[in-house]
């Protein structure tokens, strides 16, 4: 009995990681093989045939669009740590009137539908002549990244214990010395699960890219991808578009499993407590 | 949710009371200056933008031109001319895409919901390897959703699909099927990847909750010889409950405005049609601003109805049972 219960366990442990895994598995087979080979299924890697990925950055501006998504990424996480951590420190440590109810706002704005605020969104950008440009894109996603910054960094900032401040005060010390002094050291290791969670939000982010960019130079990766084609209607361009994939999910899955950890911290303080 | 919904109710307790010091005023007019740049540039693109799109869903506004348009009352949702209805509210697509949004959302939450709770159990055994496949069931959260919805349209081509090859190959179809294109399964599909690509989110918030359960009560169970299924119905799902609610919550909002994975993995497609995909698709690709503009506006009175609904029960339940 105690043997088959390991067993079954164990198939089980087995079924979950085949099941999380095999998509990608899949695509990284398919990615090396191209022309008429995907006409059928291989389950194995046959042989390493890097031209799909050759073929990616050839035909398309992908490492343009690469280059867009990392600055668009990295302009929205350090705006909003930015803007986060000042916001967090007088969230979680000040106790001034109305913060309960300020704060229930910008939980509801993290809740938002993108598309409720899409032809708004719009207009605003194409008022500031934004449109198919990347602070236009930057601009949009703040939307996404700044509330959930606010409100994790918030939950961190609460558990820091009262007398680390307390003491600055003492010594004469503004509030604003003692965020950028006693809080930015503090807050480093959640500012940096934050960061991560607003990086990979923004990083796969595609309603607004697709609807703000017109051209192909201008696109981040995920409508890039969502839009590729074969260089001609009777090929098959899924070797192109496996290729594409697999670039763009490698650094995310290395920061995953070099983060772990902090990741799912994060994840918990935004939903759990938040 | 819950408890920081508690916190913010609550003084911080190392406030100063009584009469108010030089120093707490300066920390309260500090308060104010450090929020301040957060919420202009959120009152900027949020909440502008939001008042502009439901002003929008008033008005004939065309994409071309956004600065020529009419007020025409509330004609987009509703018109009647020479006594026919017209409007959002009388066009069949839309009721069908809230009806698909509504079906895929409790249908994947659900799933997702036991699933999760499977997955969170197994990771919640001491095992060799535990940490690897934790780092596994994150791998699908943090793939792009396109780039999942790509890959899962390649494994589902129905020519060339592995997925079809598998079962064909167990027996277990005669032919290969149509997965994104036929109405009956077009919209499992999509469950069926949303299920792959969520369910690790579900795994590790109900994962966390379980970690924070007391061991004592479970060598008490096991010393009385009480079944480990009767113990996880008994014990630990009740204790689990408001944390698995928060999780379940959070999980249909988000379900509710799905666009991404629909828009890629079935276009434009009335069988699977997600109430986020109707409206952009009457804002860009028919260019009808108002009628897309309402469609949003109505998204968002549907999902703000929710938030409000759970942000109340949340507090409710906090006069009721203070932890």
């Amino acid at each position: 009995m105690k043997v088959l219960t390991r067993i079954g366990f164990w198939l089980l442990v087995a079924a979950v990681g085949l099941f999380a895994l095999f998509p990608f598995y899949y695509a990284v087979v398919s990615s090396f093989r191209s022309g008429a080979e995907l006409f059928s299924v291989a389950y194995l890697p046959e042989r390493l045939d890097l031209s799909n990925y050759v073929a990616v950055f050839d035909r398309q501006p992908f490492g343009q669009n690469i280059l867009n998504s990392v600055i668009v990424a990295a302009t929205v996480v350090a705006l909003s740590l930015a803007l986060g951590i000042t916001a967090a420190y007088a969230f979680g440590r000040i106790a001034f009137r109305g913060r309960a109810l300020l704060l229930m706002t910008i939980l509801a704005v993290s809740m938002f539908p993108q598309v409720a605020v899409l032809s708004g969104m719009f207009e605003l950008i194409r008022s500031f002549g934004l449109y198919n440009t990347l602070p236009g894109l930057i601009l949009a996603n703040l939307m996404l990244t700044l509330p959930f910054t606010i409100w994790v960094l918030t939950t961190f900032m609460r558990e820091l214990p009262k007398e680390i401040e307390e003491a600055a005060f003492v010594d004469g010390a503004t509030p604003w010395i003692v965020v950028r002094r006693v809080f930015l050291p503090l807050m480093a290791p959640a500012a940096v699960t934050t960061g991560l969670l607003a990086f990979i939000v923004s990083w796969n982010e595609f309603l607004f890219a697709l609807t703000f960019t017109l051209t192909n130079e201008r696109r981040t990766v995920p409508p890039a991808i969502a839009l590729m084609t074969g260089s001609s209607a009777y090929e098959l361009p899924w070797g192109t578009i496996m290729a594409a994939s697999v670039i763009v999910t490698l650094p995310i899955i290395a920061l995953v499993l070099v983060f772990q950890r902090k990741i799912v911290a994060g994840l918990t303080a935004g939903a759990v407590k938040g | 949710m819950t408890s920081a919904v508690a916190q913010a109710d609550v003084p911080v307790p190392h406030q100063a009371r009584g009469r108010r010091s030089s120093l707490t005023r300066s920390r309260l007019r500090s308060a104010w200056l450090f929020i301040a740049p957060s919420l202009i540039i959120l009152a900027f693109i949020a909440g502008w933008p939001l008042a502009r799109t439901i002003w929008f869903s008033f008005t004939d506004a065309d994409l071309n031109n956004l600065n020529d348009y009419e007020f025409i009352g509330f004609e987009n949702y509703l018109a009647n001319y020479d006594g026919e209805w017209l409007g959002l509210l009388t066009d069949p697509d839309w009721w069908h895409s809230v009806w698909n949004t509504v079906w895929f959302t409790a249908v994947s939450v659900s799933i997702e919901t036991v699933l999760g709770i499977v997955v969170a159990l197994i990771l919640n055994a001491a095992f060799p390897g535990r940490g690897i496949m934790r780092a596994i069931i994150l791998i699908p959260w943090a793939i792009p959703t396109v780039v999942s919805a790509k890959m899962w349209n390649w494994m589902l081509h129905d020519q060339f699909g592995v997925i079809n090859d598998m079962l064909l190959r167990l027996g277990l179809i005669a032919a290969p099927i149509t997965w994104t294109a036929n109405p009956d399964t077009a919209l499992w599909t999509v469950v069926m990847v949303d299920v792959w690509k969520t369910t690790p989110f579900m795994a590790l918030l109900i994962l966390a909750a379980l970690q924070m359960l007391p061991g004592d009560i479970y060598e008490a169970a096991k010393v009385d010889g009480i079944h480990p299924v009767r113990v996880f119905f008994r014990v630990t799902l009740p204790l689990i409950r408001p944390a698995l609610i928060v999780a379940i919550v959070f999980r249909a909002l988000d379900a509710l405005r799905v666009f991404d994975l629909i828009y890629v993995l079935t276009a434009n497609s009335r069988d699977t049609m997600s109430m986020s995909v109707y409206a952009r698709q009457q804002l860009v690709d028919f260019q009808e601003v108002g009628v897309g503009s309402a469609a949003s506006t109505l998204i968002f009175l549907i999902i703000a109805l929710l938030i409000v609904v759970t942000l109340a029960a949340g507090r409710v339940r906090l006069g009721e049972d203070p932890r």
